[in-house]
């Protein structure tokens, strides 16, 4: 009974909180030759209007990720709802190499829909695949971007990310005294944002647990950077730590055993790990200079920091059980934040290459090639987090003195812009696959 | 080093004389009677004359002495050059009145607040903000101050006090400030 109260209460907190910052997409650079899709409005069976049109949905995810041109409605020369329907002729004269048709009815004997949807090869005139999807008519949305995964995969081979989310932090400056920050979770897109946490003092560091149930963050709270975390569903929260100085960079193990983190307890910021079975503290580096932002290998054996023994920062790499660490990047004037693409080779990190560019980009080191791709013309660019699926990276950084969200493909060549309608926004922390 | 001591006890005494003489011409210590017999002894005028002026240098100087130390309390905030973590050389005198004062009140506690400019990443600027503070803290520490006395907390480039994207902006930013 006391636990229910206790988590009514925090439902009220969360929904009387200012409004999150909304983010509106913005695509601001595309493939010079996107794969021609044709996705024709779903029919619908019902008299009220749904509250979302799941074609549009699907239209806005698969041109978001670059690779795809959907074909205007207004350009169709028929509007099938199921493969019956379908006359090939009618797409390959529009030059469209993929087709998608559904129809949405209601559920027999409940209050739920029913999404049916078909995929077509226009060229080779076959049914790729086709599926009904059940759901309540609020769970359109998510319906929908279901669908862009199936598609993004067949035409692509890779597991579509469009179910994701975001975390992210967002600061609203309304005098020198007063600033709210705020934890805010939104779909990948930056729809249906709401805020996690909010005060008056920094927010920092959101991160995902591997299930995607907990986040963990640094708040100022307490005048002090201490760590905690949060229930995403419930709202209940812990503080983790209480140790003098720093107490930062908390990032769970890929296996969700640990806590990767920064404390400065021994009077420099060294990198420690946390079990969260026992609470017991490892420290996997003792240097006296700055060694922080780990990132986790993705057999949570190993952790990559930012250190500047050397006087500046770069990036290296320790394993659990301790032992030396392995410097990765040379080349540059400041190399910090990296983390591994889910192929443990590529780097993505924050580059400033030599100390008169005065620019810090998102740019991947292949510590195979020793190659570095540069895939950012901002300046002031920091906290990249990578897509589950590693096609895209998601970084923040200022236009025109805004903080604002970016993504970018890792081939550099799709890009779009989540902007916030109020304050600024950083920090993004890409989800895992949820579903 | 004990001449410099001596004189500053003579004039001490000799401050006290005179102020003695104005308030009532009472000169019941036994002590402080030679020096003020000698001043009103109008053996010589000239002497006298040069011993006050000597001492109203003093005064002033003294003034002067507590006016910088109070201006110098009253400076609560440190500027840094980009990416260094060392305090400016200028600043050392000012810190060191800031440590000796510390020294002197044991019961006063204050708060080393480090902050960085927003270039580079989040993470390390919190770091950074940190190193700058502890700079600070440790010249405090050689200048008397204790370590229980002084709390260090970083606020990475989460508390810029300007929010320009200028190198004027961003110098009024990394900082140290004592509260």
């Amino acid at each position: 009974m006391r636990k229910m109260r206790h988590i009514f209460w925090l439902t009220l907190i969360l929904t009387n909180m200012v409004t999150a910052a909304e983010l509106n997409i913005e695509i601001t650079q595309g493939v010079d030759n996107p794969i021609p899709i044709a996705v024709v409005p779903f029919s619908w069976e019902g008299t009220s209007a749904l509250s979302e049109d799941v074609a549009a949905v699907v239209s806005a995810d698969l041109q978001q990720v670059g690779e795809f041109r959907a074909l205007p409605p207004g350009n169709m020369l028929s509007m099938p709802d199921e493969a019956a329907e379908v006359f090939f002729r009618d797409w390959r004269i529009l030059a469209q190499d993929y087709l998608l048709v559904g129809k949405i009815t209601h559920s027999p004997g409940s209050q739920l829909v029913q999404v049916q949807y078909e995929f077509f090869d226009v060229a080779r005139e076959q049914k790729l695949i086709g599926e009904v999807l059940t759901g309540s008519v609020d769970q359109l949305r998510d319906i929908a971007h279901e669908i862009s995964n199936v598609v993004f995969e067949q035409v692509t081979g890779i597991r579509g990310a469009f179910s994701t989310e975001i975390l992210y932090v967002s600061a609203q400056f309304i005098s020198p005294e007063l600033t709210y920050f705020r934890i805010e979770k939104s779909d990948y897109d930056g729809r249906r944002s709401q805020v996690l946490v909010e005060s008056q003092e920094p927010l920092m560091s959101p991160a995902w647990s591997p299930d995607g149930r907990q986040i963990a963050y640094l708040s100022f709270e307490t005048n002090l950077p201490r760590i905690y975390i949060q229930e995403i569903a419930t709202g209940e929260r812990r503080q983790i730590t209480d140790f003098p100085g720093i107490n930062s960079s908390p990032v769970w193990s890929p296996d969700g055993t640990k806590l990767a983190m920064v404390l400065s307890k021994d009077g420099s910021p060294d990198v420690y790990v946390m079990d969260l079975m026992t609470n017991q503290l490892t420290r996997l580096t003792d240097h006296p200079r700055a060694e922080t932002e780990p990132s986790w290998t993705a057999d949570s054996r190993s952790v990559l920091f930012t250190s500047d023994r050397t006087g500046q920062p770069q990036i290296y790499q320790v394993g659990i059980t301790g032992g030396f660490p392995e410097r990765l990047t040379f080349d540059c004037f400041y190399c910090s934040k990296g983390r591994f693409l889910p192929d443990g080779k590529n780097l993505v990190h924050v580059r400033r290459d030599t100390r008169q560019d005065n620019s810090y980009s998102i740019a991947i080191f292949n510590i195979e090639t020793q190659r570095v791709i540069t895939l950012t013309d901002t300046s002031l660019d920091e906290s990249p987090s990578v897509a589950p699926n590693g096609s895209m990276i998601m970084f923040a950084t200022k236009v025109n003195g805004r903080g604002i969200l970016d993504a970018v493909s890792i081939d550099g060549r799709v890009k779009f812009r989540l902007p916030s309608a109020q304050g600024d926004v950083r920090e993004p922390s890409w989800s895992p696959f949820l579903n | 080093m004990g001449t410099h001591s001596m004189k500053f006890f003579r004039t001490t005494i000799l401050a006290l004389s005179i102020m003695g003489v104005a308030a009532c011409s009472s000169t019941g210590d036994e002590e402080m009677a030679a020096p003020v017999e000698a001043d009103t002894s109008g053996i010589d005028a000239t002497t006298a004359a040069a011993q006050r002026a000597e001492a109203e240098r003093l005064a002033r100087e003294r003034e002067a002495q507590q006016r910088m130390e109070a201006a110098a309390l009253n400076t609560t905030v440190f500027y840094f050059d980009f990416d260094v973590s060392e305090f400016m050389a200028s600043d050392r005198d000012v810190l060191a009145i800031h440590g000796r004062n510390l020294a002197a009140n044991s019961s006063r506690r204050i708060r080393l607040e480090g902050h960085a400019d927003e270039r580079g990443t989040r993470e390390y600027n919190l770091a950074l903000g940190e190193r700058r503070a502890n700079s600070i803290r440790d010249y405090l520490v050689v200048n008397g101050a204790s370590l229980s006395q002084i709390e260090t907390v970083s606020y990475g480039e989460e508390r810029p006090a300007n929010t320009g994207q200028s190198e004027s902006s961003y110098r009024l930013n990394r900082r140290v400030e004592i509260k």
